[in-house]
């Protein structure tokens, strides 16, 4: 009890009552409060996905080979499209510090301009993940499933992986071409050419000769593309993984182009310049931050490494 | 900058004060922190009368599986025809009085019913940082509720795997009839009470952080506001971890992902999913589950602290040990949960880890318990019942806690692992302690929360019945456990193994039935007395907190005019020099108390 008086002396200054001892106003510190929350969901996921690549080390598809696509180019190009949309959800961010910045000097026509900027580049950033996404599920060579639950790709002489439409028609697919192609179709073609080979995807790149493959493509089936249970890149959780992190970043980017669309509109109208602050953009931004930096995350553990 | 807070929110209180009062904002969606208390109070006392009855049902099957009970039918009707219980409404029954009695009764009712109630009023605040978020929580909560309680009477039933919901029993609806619509409805509603206790958390670690009144500083505060800020920073860092779990969940229920499913034949019939494996849900949930142990705990521990140190006339013996050992027991909760899955086929090292971390955990338990007990010693005891119950939770704290050691220590633990045992050691720690602790502050704070006192008499009859059920309940259990009983069986009878343990069935059974009629006296007098009891005096136990310095007749805003200052701890009680046997917190540190540094 002696020590409890002078301690309290210290303290008055700060954390003595009466006071915002962190220096920032409650709406702000739930907003952090709530950052911290939601981190621990994503990490959870981001923690669930680790353990399963693990355990599925060698037949967990390497990204380079996944996300090839590139907007009105053809050919490969690994992982280019998620860097520019990285790049672009970053920039939203910055553009976002200049509309805090506008912000603290109650320059409306700042804030306005810059909101606008942040909104566009969201809007950008969801439509390319929906392209994103609409190229994973269409697929990209096909697959067969085998009779174990392994994928393979089939594969010439050298290892390179051949397309089911190469394998049928002799030739690769027109872009934006997309055909289906029947089990027997395929095995049929598979059979007839002696130098082919499957192709177990992954970072081993293991490759079974035609004779050995012969018996397991007899009772495999064909996999296009990607969806909740099957996976033509290799172990289905890939799949799942991707479509349920990436959604539910997604579904964050979403949320936040939601949020600063309204406060876009308040701005517009003129509230925070009657409140006095820009607090609001302040508390968006905040969460806009942390949707990009949840991110970089999902970026470098499912493209990078 | 105190000056603008202050101003702020007096500005606040004032123009609620010409609000024109309808009973739509005053009763239903209100604002005010005091009847959002007592709203998630009065749902609490509701979803435990719920959660506590199918415990009786349930125990009437354990004890007599083969007698046929009229009042099975009338309550569970196509699921007890004859009056017999259906296996599956057996297992039904355990799982939501599980859900209930931990999320709804313990969780919402508890820490939502005191962190709201007690976190302005003792800090010095008008309201929470945020009224509106506040009710949203409520409301949420309250959403959660009727969800749940619907999902009792869809046609499956409701959800039947064991409150933990493990898959693959919750995530394949075609598992049994407990995993269809009603566990969906449960994912729902977990959902809806993720939401709001999210929201709830983060309005009571901003009010405790940015609105505590002058001169509160955080060595100041009460013990219980302590307890509170801290088992909401554990709801916002455990509760998401449970979120992300019951998503993944609803991913494997709906859209055929296999993040928990690998291999499984369902009625002869192969499923597609491989790769995933239940393990990983175990994880995650026991990644809130255990925390949520002390989300539930440390408020009841919190209430504890006050309740002893105002009725033994006694200063709360070693504070700062108090809040360091209520600081350490958080940390430590995070580190602990594989020992909830030490026979999952573990590796006995990282088992030993568990095993090492979680005995830890004895430490600053003990420190919180013989500090109790140092308060209480040659303290001038006012026999309350909230002094009576709270001492009820430091026995129920010590008793439980010792067979945790057992269960916390892996190779004691793979021997009575989900056996009775493990059953008697939950309820005494967590769920009688936590129940003990909600009721020793509803009868501590009923004179604040509505303006006039409970019977004494009824509240007395109450403890005694209810603390010798209770012990009459659990205690029994050990043995069983220890006999080898599984828990979740429906009926014993089919292993001769355990016929010679029918009579302790009979025994626990007769004694949950006396604790369970007990709970009706409490009823009439909380119910009676909030209408119709005593009018309560300013300061009833002469306590040095500032809640009894506001008005007894609630006004939005707390305190009519300025709100008060604090210049001391809350806990002079008896002081050398001092006029009564307790000096408020308002009270100015006098030069005497000073010059001699008292």
């Amino acid at each position: 009890m002696a020590t409890q008086a002078t301690v309290n002396q210290d303290e008055k200054s700060i954390w003595g009552g009466g006071n915002k001892p962190l220096g920032a106003s409650y709406g702000k510190l739930m907003m952090w409060f709530f950052l911290i929350s939601d981190a621990l969901t994503f990490s959870a996921f981001l923690v669930a996905y680790g353990a399963y690549r693990f355990k599925f080390e060698t037949s967990w598809p390497v990204p380079e080979d996944v996300f090839t696509h590139f907007p009105f180019l053809h050919g490969d190009w690994p992982l280019l499209y998620v860097a520019l949309m990285t790049f672009i959800l970053i920039m939203s961010s910055v553009t976002m510090v200049m509309a805090v910045n506008e912000g603290h000097k109650m320059n409306q026509k700042g804030v306005t301009v810059w909101m606008f900027a942040t909104i566009i580049g969201g809007l950008i950033f969801l439509g390319s993940q929906a392209w994103e996404w609409y190229h994973f599920i269409l697929g990209d060579h096909g697959a067969v499933r085998l009779e174990d639950g392994r994928m393979a790709h089939i594969a010439d002489h050298n290892g390179e992986t051949v397309s089911l439409h190469t394998l049928i028609h002799g030739e690769g697919a027109e872009h934006d071409h997309y055909e289906k192609f029947a089990t027997e179709d395929v095995i049929a073609a598979f059979k007839s050419d002696s130098r082919l080979q499957l192709l177990f995807p992954g970072k081993n790149r293991d490759i079974a000769s035609h004779n050995a493959s012969l018996p397991l493509i007899e009772k495999s089936y064909v996999v296009q593309g990607a969806n909740m249970k099957e996976n033509e890149y290799g172990h289905p959780l890939f799949a799942n993984f991707f479509f349920f992190i990436t959604g539910f970043h997604g579904f964050h980017v979403f949320t936040g182009v939601l949020l600063n669309l309204i406060i876009f509109i308040n701005i517009i109208k003129g509230t925070y310049e009657r409140r006095g602050h820009y607090e609001m953009v302040e508390k968006v931004g905040l969460y806009w931050h942390f949707v990009d930096l949840v991110w970089v995350f999902v970026f470098t553990f499912f493209y990078l490494v | 900058m105190a000056a603008e807070v202050q101003n702020a929110s007096e500005h606040h209180a004032e123009e609620h004060h010409h609000h024109h009062e309808t009973f739509w904002n005053k009763y239903v969606f209100s604002i005010d922190h005091k009847m959002i208390s007592k709203q998630f109070l009065i749902t609490g006392i509701v979803m435990g009368i719920i959660g506590m009855g199918m415990s009786l049902l349930f125990r009437l099957q354990l004890a007599w599986p083969d007698k046929s009970f009229p009042i099975l039918n009338t309550f569970l009707g196509k699921w007890a025809e004859d009056g017999v219980m259906d296996p599956n409404m057996y297992l039904a029954l355990v799982t939501i009085h599980g859900t209930i009695m931990v999320f709804f009764v313990l969780t919402a009712g508890l820490s939502g019913t005191f962190s709201n109630l007690l976190i302005p009023l003792q800090v010095g605040a008008r309201d929470m940082a945020s009224g509106f978020i506040n009710m949203l929580s409520y409301w949420f909560f309250f959403t959660s509720s009727v969800v749940m309680v619907v999902s009792l009477f869809v046609p499956d039933g409701p959800a039947a795997a064991g409150w933990t919901i493990y898959p693959p029993l919750s995530a394949l609806p075609a598992a049994m009839p407990g995993s269809g619509s009603g566990m969906t409805l449960w994912l729902v509603s977990m959902t809806l009470f993720i939401a709001s206790s999210l929201l709830g958390a983060l309005n009571y670690i901003v009010t405790v952080l940015n609105l505590r009144t002058k001169g509160m500083s955080m060595t100041r505060l009460p013990l219980t506001i302590w307890a509170f800020f801290v088992t909401a920073i554990l709801g916002v860092l455990s509760f998401p971890v449970l979120f992300s779990a019951a998503l993944l969940l609803l991913f494997d229920r709906s859209m055929g992902t296999s993040f928990y499913l690998s291999d499984i034949l369902i009625g002869g019939e192969v499923l597609s999913n491989t790769g995933g494996s239940p393990i990983l849900y175990e994880h995650l949930f026991w990644f809130l589950g255990h925390p949520e142990v002390y989300i539930i705990l440390l408020p009841a521990l919190g209430i504890t602290s006050e309740v002893i140190a105002t009725n033994s006339r006694k200063p709360i013996f070693g504070y700062r040990a108090m809040v360091g050992s209520i600081l350490m027991i958080a940390f430590l909760s995070f580190i602990v949960w594989g020992h909830h899955m030490f026979v999952t086929g573990m590796n006995p090292f990282l088992g030993t880890v568990f095993t090492f971390t979680t005995l830890l955990i004895a430490i600053p338990s003990a420190v919180k318990a013989f500090n109790y007990i140092t308060t209480l010693w040659k303290g001038n005891l006012q026999l309350t019942p909230a002094m009576l119950f709270s001492i009820g939770l430091v026995s129920t704290f010590i008793t439980g806690g010792l067979t945790g050691i057992i269960l916390g220590d892996s190779a004691l633990d793979i021997n009575v692992h989900d056996t009775y045992f493990v059953v008697a050691h939950f309820h005494i720690v967590m769920g009688l302690s936590a129940i003990f602790g909600m009721f020793a502050g509803i009868y501590h704070w009923f004179p604040r929360m509505f303006g006039r006192m409970m019977i004494r008499p009824l509240g007395y009859a109450h403890f005694v019945i209810t603390f010798i059920s209770a012990y009459g309940v659990f205690y029994p259990m050990h043995f069983l456990g220890l006999a080898g009983l599984p828990r979740r069986y429906f009926t014993n009878t089919e292993f001769p193994m355990f016929d010679n343990l029918v009579d302790i069935n009979i025994i626990i059974s007769v004694f949950a039935i006396l604790g369970g009629l007990a709970q009706i006296l409490f009823l009439f007098n909380f119910f009676y007395s909030a209408l119709r009891g005593k009018r309560a005096p300013q300061n009833p136990w002469r306590s040095n907190t500032l809640e009894w310095t506001a008005p007894v007749k609630h006004l939005h805003g707390n305190w009519p005019g300025e709100i008060p200052e604090v210049h001391r701890w809350p806990y002079d009680y008896s002081k050398p020099g001092a006029k009564e046997d307790f000096v408020p917190q308002t009270v100015p540190i006098s030069p005497d108390e000073e010059a001699t540094g008292h």
